[in-house]
């Protein structure tokens, strides 16, 4: 089989202030950062290693500059491996890298439970009458986007051309799956009542380094955040920030699979689309599911019918090539949504966002009398995001038993300081509980101590799937400092 | 709530078969169940809609 995949995801959280006329997001955020309680260091965030204008194409882009110098100032590494800080002018929750789906929707869940607690605490500041709001989603509805994005590891062995040609229909196919639903549409796009994805009227080239305008199918941003000799890392971000627990778990398992199927070569055919670029927003705008996309190879197919290609190919796949639970149970509850998907869309507002945001929006159309941009609706759509359990929608329907869920609540609870086990996450978020003072600067491949001698010292943590508990734990608990962590570590 | 197990969802695939046969001839109780979702949503839903969406703006991210 490919490489393991170590998977994890970032999501941008829209925020805003109530009844503040002076309201400014990016100190908004930062409030909202820096009032997290939990155990964590502030550390700065080296960016030494980091290139997001590197592209995996091959050609270098001058005038990228690496990050803004002010967000350095609001950044938090969890004692979960997370890194909570701003970012264009937004809080966002890294979770940490894992080494299966499961574990990763996990995190991704718990970044709500992370960001809702720093709500709280940041509420108690504000003077009365202003109300702090966090919305898991990806658009204003007025034409801004932002970001909820994927990062798989691949090999450094795929030749970068043939994850564009083979992901691109499968990224735009995939949208029926992991669409988190919207009233309306922007960006040009034409009017629809409702459509099925946050981002795809946002999404105009096939390929490209950029990620804030003219964003592409497919992201080239090459930072490995590893060894780069021997990994790539697929930043993905045409995904909707999900709150159904399932269908995280699904989005990120049925990509997974998809990229390691890919890079075994295990793949019959690319399924190149004629226009992807169109096919994108028109699979969204499709909620019947029926409006067929021409091929390249000629002929049609819907977004469902490519859906139901890639899962039988990737049944055979999984069945010569894998093993463990994770992935058979991504396999059946992809089936299980495809198939209900073709019966009855409507069937999946237990599983689906878009699926149970429409369920609600129909509703009171019908009920109301109302006409397709009604406020309501777009009112609706927007607290369908709140990730205040009294208020958003979203966990309405969870209390009420209208939505399947994966995680148990002390799970989610114990994961917001636990790091995930199988990653060199383990070690980064140990090192933030065991060792916060002397803890001074990190990267997701590297940590830096100050352990009171001249010099700083730098531990490179260029594998991602070392540093796991099974490797570091024994050594961890041994250990009674910094200095002496370093010493172990052959410092 | 309904928490479910690490390896369910190949369990309650199965059962959502047997779901969408019943969906077809309950049409009735999915209009009830339909009328009580709107109703609980109705009593948290955000008072002047107009005001709470016109006011959400954002600047642009990634």
């Amino acid at each position: 089989m490919a490489l393991p995949r170590v998977i994890g995801t970032e999501t941008e959280f829209g925020v805003t202030i109530r009844n503040k006329a002076d309201f400014n997001p990016a100190l908004a955020s930062a409030l909202v950062v820096n009032s997290y309680p939990g155990r964590k260091v502030q550390v700065q965030w080296s960016y030494e290693e980091e290139s997001p204008g590197r592209d995996a194409r091959g050609f270098g882009h001058e005038g990228f500059g690496v990050a803004d110098p002010d967000s350095a100032l609001v950044n938090s590494v969890l004692s979960n491996g997370a890194r909570v800080y701003v970012d264009h002018a937004h809080p966002e929750y890294s979770g940490p890298e894992c080494a299966d789906p499961l574990e990763a929707a996990l995190h991704d869940k718990v970044g709500e439970l992370v960001m809702f607690e720093a709500l709280r605490r940041a509420q108690r500041t504000l003077p009365s009458g202003q109300v702090l709001k966090l919305y898991k989603n990806n658009s204003d509805g007025k034409g801004n986007s932002y970001g909820a994005h994927e990062n798989y590891l691949l090999s450094r062995e795929t030749p970068f051309g043939r994850v564009i040609r083979y992901s691109i229909p499968f990224f735009v196919s995939r949208q029926i799956v992991t669409g988190a639903g919207k009233v309306g549409s922007e960006n040009g796009r034409p009017g629809i009542p409702f459509q099925i994805t946050q981002r795809a009227d946002f999404f105009e080239e096939q390929v490209g380094l950029e990620t804030t305008l003219k964003r592409p199918i497919v992201n080239t941003r090459d930072e490995p955040h590893g060894d780069p000799s021997k990994y790539r890392r697929l930043h993905v971000i045409i995904g909707d920030a999900n709150l159904s627990e399932t269908q995280t778990f699904l989005k990120l398992g049925m990509t997974a699979l998809f990229l390691a199927a890919l890079e075994d070569d295990a793949l019959p055919e690319t399924l190149e689309l004629d226009d992807p670029v169109e096919a994108c927003w028109q699979v969204s705008h499709d909620v019947d599911l029926r409006r067929p996309i021409g091929l390249e190879a000629g002929g049609s197919a819907t977004a469902l019918e490519l859906q139901f290609r890639y899962l039988g190919w990737l049944e055979k796949y999984a069945e010569a090539e894998l093993e463990g639970d994770a992935w058979g149970s991504v396999l059946a509850t992809w089936r299980s949504v495809l198939e209900d998907l073709e019966a009855d869309p409507m069937s999946c507002a237990d599983r689906l966002d878009w699926v149970a945001k429409k369920r609600i929006v129909d509703g009171y159309r019908a009920r109301d009398g109302l006409e397709a941009h009604d406020s309501k609706l777009r009112a609706l759509d927007l607290q369908y995001h709140d990730i205040d359990p009294a208020h958003g929608l979203y966990h309405r329907l969870v209390a009420a038993g209208r939505m399947q869920r994966l995680f148990d609540d002390g799970e989610l609870e114990r994961s917001m300081s636990e790091p995930p086990p199988g990653t060199r996450a383990f070690f980064r978020g140990r090192c933030v509980s065991r060792f916060p003072t002397a803890l001074v600067a990190a990267n997701w491949d590297s940590l830096v101590f100050d352990t009171g001698e001249p010099h700083l010292r730098r531990i490179p943590m260029m594998e991602p799937l070392r540093g796991t508990r099974d490797i570091v734990g024994p050594l961890l608990d041994r250990v009674d400092d910094a200095s002496e962590l370093i010493e172990a570590l052959g410092g | 709530m309904t928490d479910r197990d690490r390896t369910a969802p190949r369990k309650e695939s199965e059962e959502d078969v047997v779901d969408d046969i019943s969906e077809v001839t309950e049409t009735e109780s999915e209009g009830d169940s339909l009328d009580e979702l709107l109703d609980e949503i109705d009593s948290v839903l955000e008072e002047n809609a107009e005001e709470f969406v016109k006011n959400y703006v954002q600047k642009g991210g990634q």
